[in-house]
């Protein structure tokens, strides 16, 4: 296999909120070349913690105490704050997830969009309007012009999330981190917006960190899969072996809760109490090695 | 049939008339269109629909919150549409309703056991302190969660808990009829299966009529046994669980039912229905 574009190795984090917890237990995973690959978990696993990291905007009460983030061969968490910023944008972008906050409600889509093809590409205004339009195109709008002079508010939810994805991959980044995209749309309006997703993505050979809670959402978009826990990676492989022959029984226990409508009698099954203790004994088991490690070390 | 617990007939709900900055009449935006449902007496039916389908206002209006502009709600025999907010108290106790983010509808001021006690003495389920507290206990001991909850805050319980405790509270007064909006949204899929499978126990012990309206038709399949697809403010189609997603009628109701991300990789699944792009840019 070719080197992966981003390659994160043993990276652990801490909350000082509560007394250096940890909140990312050495995870390491590797996007290739035009890949999806998913990170999953439930609500404290630290997906979205790995994404911000990657981006350099973890919140102050968490810090990095451990690990690489290599993008390209070069090591984010040494990298001078001018040289991530020359990265963002231009190689790396976000789609976030929550399209309604993350556009300036004061300012029209229009120029939203062009400050980034100005700033990373150094276009013209006059040229990237012309860009803006043909990105909006690119992503089924069908009045470009229209929707290039309106606020945000004048949009649907399905809509914005269109014209933040048009601005993310409009500058041809090489890898596009997607924290829970579809979260906040309706489910028809997903099946688009993943759709869109999938063949810009392929057009442009781009790769994605694909941030969910949803396995079925992932199941349709990722090429490879993290399953996560507490901050701890459980379970990696293609997208085929984990769901459909799990590993870890965390995994199959996620997969028997999912209610799935072509089998009402499965699904809705609670988590056995025996793999809930066994889960809390593996982190134990993994922060006690660790504190080990220190002290030796 | 005989057996209806709630029907509604001919059910129209519009907004307000308003009039804008400059003196005109604004067009009142009708939400739904004449929908009629029924709900049999422990009956658990689905609503399920998109954003702007009406699906929560239709909720609204079968318990009485919404004031229809035409049509009329009947409830075990009263048209409750027609009854004044005195004569319609007694009802109050028979239709109760589970919200959708139990953080915003449990008073953080009230201890749980405060929330829980209130309405059992409002409606007068018990003489006293004590035997309303007796209830209490019970009804925690039911849906999992330990006595001394009732001396915690909201803020205090995880979200999985806080929705036991907005089950608890519509359940311990003993009603005939449940609507549940939207309850299992904000969940993660282990607590949401925790939580829909309680309810499911709950609503068949008890004999419960259920209103489970969600957009999810996943959940829904799981614990209703009929389901109403709503688009637009209108019934698009109504039927058993069965036969609905096995052979739905409605255009609409296949649309939603493809859009469903199952967790098995099908690489055709994103291409599929590509035709049939949502129109309207608005």
């Amino acid at each position: 296999m070719n080197a992966p574009r981003l390659s994160i190795e043993a990276l652990s984090a801490v909350s000082s909120r509560d007394g250096d917890r940890p909140i990312l237990r050495s995870v390491s995973l590797a996007v290739g070349v035009g890949e999806v690959h998913g990170v999953v978990g439930e609500s404290g696993a630290g997906k979205s913690t790995i994404a911000k990291a990657i981006l350099g905007i973890m919140p102050s009460q968490m810090r990095i105490t451990g690990g690489l983030i290599e993008f390209e061969g070069v090591d984010l968490l040494s990298l001078p704050a001018n040289g991530l910023r020359a990265l963002l944008g231009r190689d790396i972008a976000l789609v976030p997830q929550d399209p309604s906050t993350a556009l300036n409600p004061a300012r029209l889509i229009g120029s939203q969009m062009t400050d980034g093809l100005r700033l990373k590409r150094g276009l013209s205004a006059r040229e990237a309007r012309l860009r803006a339009r043909v990105l909006l195109e690119e992503v089924q709008i069908r009045e470009p012009d229209r929707v290039l002079n309106c606020y945000p508010h004048q949009l649907s939810g399905g809509m914005r999330q269109r014209v933040l994805i048009a601005a993310a991959f409009g500058l041809e980044p090489k890898l596009v981190i997607a924290d829970e995209p579809t979260t906040a749309l309706d489910v028809t309006v997903q099946k688009q917006i993943l759709r869109l997703i999938r063949s810009l993505q392929e057009c442009h050979g781009t790769s994605v960190l694909f941030v969910s809670h949803d396995l079925g959402v992932v199941a349709k978009i990722c090429d490879r899969l993290t399953v996560m826990y507490m901050g701890k990676v459980l379970e990696q492989g293609s997208t085929m072996d984990v769901l459909a022959t799990p590993k870890h029984a965390y995994t199959k226990a996620l997969l028997a809760a999912s209610p799935r409508y072509d089998r009402p009698d499965t699904g809705l099954e609670p988590t056995p109490p025996q793999v809930v203790a066994a889960l809390r004994a593996e982190i134990a088991a993994f922060d006690a090695s660790q504190m080990a490690e220190t002290q030796h070390g | 049939m005989a057996d209806d617990l709630l029907v509604a007939r001919r059910l129209v709900v519009s907004y307000a008339q308003s009039r804008s900055r400059f003196g005109r009449n604004k067009v009142a935006p009708t939400v739904l269109h004449g929908i009629d449902i029924n709900i049999g007496k422990g009956e658990t039916v689905g609503i399920v629909g998109e954003s702007g389908s009406g699906k929560t206002t239709l909720g609204r209006a079968l318990l009485g919150l919404v004031k229809p502009t035409a049509g009329s709600v009947v409830f075990d025999g009263s048209d409750i549409t027609a009854l004044d907010e005195f004569s319609r108290r007694p009802l109050r106790r028979r239709m109760q309703m589970i919200f959708q983010d139990p953080m915003s509808s449990l008073n953080p001021r009230h201890t749980i056991g405060r929330i829980l006690i209130e309405p059992i003495m409002l409606h007068g389920l018990a003489a006293r302190r004590p035997e309303a507290l007796a209830l209490v206990h019970g009804i925690l001991d039911r849906v999992g969660l330990i006595r001394s909850t009732v001396g915690r805050y909201s803020y205090e319980l995880s979200g999985g808990q806080r929705q036991r405790v907005g089950i608890a509270r519509a359940v311990v007064l003993q009603p005939d009829f449940v609507l549940a909006d939207e309850i299992v949204s904000g969940l993660d899929v282990s607590t949401q299966a925790q939580v829909l499978r309680l309810l499911k126990e709950l609503t068949s012990e008890m004999h419960l009529a259920l209103a489970f309206i969600s957009h999810d038709l996943s959940v829904i399949r799981s614990i209703c046994q009929r389901v109403v697809v709503m688009h637009d403010g209108r019934v698009v189609e109504e039927g058993p669980c069965e036969r609905v997603f096995a052979s739905p009628t409605a255009d609409y109701t296949r649309l939603l039912i493809d859009a469903i991300p199952l967790p098995t990789v099908d690489p055709g699944w994103l291409t599929r229905g590509a035709s049939v792009e949502v129109a309207g840019t608005a």
